[in-house]
């Protein structure tokens, strides 16, 4: 059963709360006792889901979760946004694979970075991606 | 508006990144860089990237845009000191910068691009 020890949400509405967001992510990621490399794995996941949320959910927010399951321990993000959505979320996965201004990494990649990742998405409705990271 | 300083040093120009950069300050480096090899001859661009905790696909996309308009400038870019988890990550991620030249550290990376620009033997 997964608990949820701590959780904090953000907007994400510029480019600046992106920012924000790495750094909340990074705290977070360090009061857990993430290892430098999976800090910066998860730090790496949040600014490409954060960036989706802004360029193409046109904003949203994060919440920021220490989860407990059983004697593991991890953090949570999800990610909501209520764009446009998207109508094939098998195709917005593969590499190379962009709408916009990155290099069709962000969604792939992020899932590549985590160890748990889920996405819901539903056309004209908005998007919600969450992912695990559980401390190694 | 903020602005990543570019320093002229001879025939090359230096950037060093700040921690948390956003996404608008790497769009304007990149415009900046471009202006600053024209504007004074540059060639070569050392980037210092060792205060960056990460480098996700947009801050690799815009070194790699860099490292390729420099190029068509007939300048030559080096991205240095990249942190051990950084590049862990990079990797992990799907972006492995493949045209960019890195070297460890300043020193390495001047020495690269004089290499690079065939004055190695050249003093300074």
């Amino acid at each position: 059963m997964l608990r949820v020890e701590r959780s904090d949400i953000r907007e994400i509405r510029t480019s600046e709360d992106v920012v924000a967001v790495r750094q909340a992510v990074r705290r977070e990621a360090v009061a857990v006792g993430f290892n430098l490399v999976d800090q910066t794995k998860i730090v790496t996941a949040s600014s490409e889901l954060a960036r989706n949320t802004l360029d193409y959910g046109g904003g949203g927010t994060v919440a920021i979760e220490t989860v407990l399951n059983g004697v593991r321990c991890g953090v949570r993000l999800i990610f909501e946004d209520q764009g446009p959505g998207i109508a094939n979320i098998e195709l917005a996965l593969k590499d190379g694979f962009s709408s916009g201004s990155g290099m069709g990494l962000g969604l792939g990649g992020a899932k590549r970075l985590s160890h748990e990742f889920e996405i819901e998405s539903e056309t004209g409705k908005g998007t919600r991606v969450s992912i695990v990271r559980w401390k190694g | 508006m903020d602005r990543i300083p570019i320093l002229k040093m001879g025939e090359y120009l230096l950037v060093t990144i700040q921690a948390d950069m956003h996404d608008r300050l790497a769009m304007t480096l990149q415009d900046d860089l471009t202006e600053q090899i024209v504007k004074h001859r540059a060639r070569g661009v050392l980037i210092d990237i060792s205060a960056l905790e990460m480098v996700d696909s947009f801050i690799g996309r815009m070194l790699g845009n860099i490292a390729g308009m420099a190029r068509l400038l007939d300048a030559e870019t080096v991205v240095v000191g990249m942190q051990p988890s950084v590049a862990i990550t990079l990797v992990e991620l799907g972006l492995s910068l493949k045209g960019i030249r890195t070297a460890l550290d300043v020193e390495k990376g001047m020495e690269g691009l004089r290499l690079a620009l065939g004055n190695g033997n050249a003093a300074g």
